[in-house]
């Protein structure tokens, strides 16, 4: 049986792992192929990163990190923030990154969906998503518009619509981050998840507000995601994935066991 | 040496590198000189089974392939370097492909909107046949697929490993003789993935 995958995500910023509450306050975590190697041996299932840069002020892509952590690490990793063109995606894609995640590059430019998955797949095409919640409207038939730039701008754009765009140009994948529920550790967005999950035919990752094994299953048996994003609950030390997957398995989630 | 067939159907660096970190030596080439003069043979992919069957064409590859297998060098297809190893596939209309392996190649049906096609992730790998490859590896151990299409495996003998996703039980991994393929990527498999390809490249090609 396909098992749900439990997906640390890393922001990287000047080689150091960062966490922010709503996009600020970041404290430093640790260094980022340290804390690869560390969850891929801990169970997890999938990496993702955002925002490798060189430093705060230099912007392209770190992509010295991509090679080390796929040197190191053997599991699918993404790479996410900071893609600016197809070349972009090659270089980190060739440096041994499994997809590349866009997200504010997609709403201002969405041929770039088409021209990637024409390019390197589908597959390695991933939409990533900053939907907030709305006043039902014609405009917003979901309740949910899209933010980009690290929430700070809005779009105009119904989520849903633009997760079933997405999907049609040929994004193999979408990450619904929810702006209301990132870095709470105060449940998932259910609703908003299960929305898109049960109205695309592509897998679906939520991200955004996990903080408890019940806010995973319910991720997963409402929510219906195929995949969820971690980050505080595990870079605190407060649970180990094997803690978290075990938890998961007893309650009848699908789950891979062994690694 | 293990020697990695580029045929333009994807990116190689992961293949490569797993293979490096186990402390394999590498070499990629689309030459079929390099092909024929091999001791293993790696023959990876993604992307589109018609597209693959044009590049094997055109980079003149078909008959080094089949004589590599003939001859008895240990091959190993993942992904549509397993799927084109069949008779034909559904993608594209129709694709011919090389025919060594018996069975054809069929797309996912399913009719829960929930159950997504491409099948993307960590699935079970049911052994049902006894194959060094598998040595020293658990049997329903969890292998990464990513991948529409499976292969549909006419000659039971052939199938080493079964998987179950959307309507369809299909032979993950078949083997014949020194021929071994298997749908799942082991390259982004994690440390059991790892484990196969270190199989693959201590096996001799016999059974």
């Amino acid at each position: 049986m396909l098992t749900k995958r439990i997906i640390p995500c890393l922001d990287v910023m000047g080689r150091k792992v960062t966490k922010g509450v709503k996009f600020q306050n970041n404290i430093e975590l640790g260094d980022p192929v340290e804390m690869a190697v560390a969850y891929s041996d801990g169970g997890c299932d999938e990496l993702v990163f955002y925002d490798i840069t060189a430093s705060a002020q230099e912007r392209p892509i770190d992509i010295d990190i991509v090679r080390e952590v796929a040197k190191a690490v053997h599991i699918p990793f993404a790479v996410g923030g900071g893609i600016k063109n197809i070349e972009d995606m090659r270089q980190v894609l060739w440096a041994g990154a499994e997809k590349v995640s866009v997200n504010s590059l997609a709403v201002s430019n969405p041929d770039i969906i088409a021209k990637g998955a024409k390019l390197f797949g589908s597959q390695c095409i991933v939409l990533g998503m900053d939907p907030v919640k709305v006043e039902k409207s014609g405009k917003f038939p979901s309740g949910y518009e899209i933010t980009i730039q690290g929430f700070r701008t809005r779009t105009g754009l119904d989520a849903l619509e633009w997760a079933k765009r997405a999907e049609g140009l040929g994004a193999g994948e979408i990450v619904v981050n929810s702006v209301d529920a990132d870095g709470t550790q105060a449940g998932f967005e259910i609703n908003l998840t299960r929305l898109i999950a049960e109205n695309v035919g592509i897998p679906v990752v939520a991200s955004g507000g996990g903080g408890t094994y019940q806010h995973l299953i319910d991720v997963f048996t409402e929510g219906k995601a195929d995949a969820a994003i971690i980050a505080s609950m595990i870079h605190t030390g407060r649970f180990t994935i094997r803690q978290i997957k075990d938890e998961l398995i007893a309650a009848g989630i699908p789950i891979r066991q062994k690694w | 040496m293990i020697t990695i067939i580029d045929y333009k159907a994807g990116n190689l660096t992961s293949v490569k590198l797993a293979f490096e970190s186990i402390g394999q030596k590498v070499k990629i080439t689309d030459e079929p000189r390099e092909i024929l003069q091999a001791e293993k043979i790696v023959f990876p992919g993604v992307g589109a089974a018609k597209a693959a069957m044009d590049n094997l064409k055109s980079l003149n590859l078909i008959e080094p392939i089949r004589k590599v297998i003939a001859d008895g060098i240990p091959f190993l297809g993942i992904c549509i370097g397993m799927q084109v190893l069949f008779e034909k596939s559904e993608e594209d209309g129709g694709t011919e492909c090389l025919g060594i392996l018996s069975g054809s190649v069929k797309k996912f049906k399913s009719n829960d909107k929930l159950c997504k096609i491409p099948q993307m992730g960590w699935n079970t790998v049911k052994m049902t046949k006894r194959h060094a490859i598998f040595d020293g590896i658990e049997d329903e151990s969890e292998f990464y697929f990513v991948h529409s299409y499976y292969p549909a495996c006419s000659d039971k003998n052939n199938i080493i490993g079964q998987t179950e996703y959307a309507d369809a039980a299909f032979a993950s991994a078949a083997g014949k003789g020194n021929l071994v393929a298997v749908q799942f990527h082991p390259e982004r498999s994690g440390r059991i993935g790892l484990k196969l390809l270190e199989n693959f490249s201590n096996w001799d090609g016999k059974c």
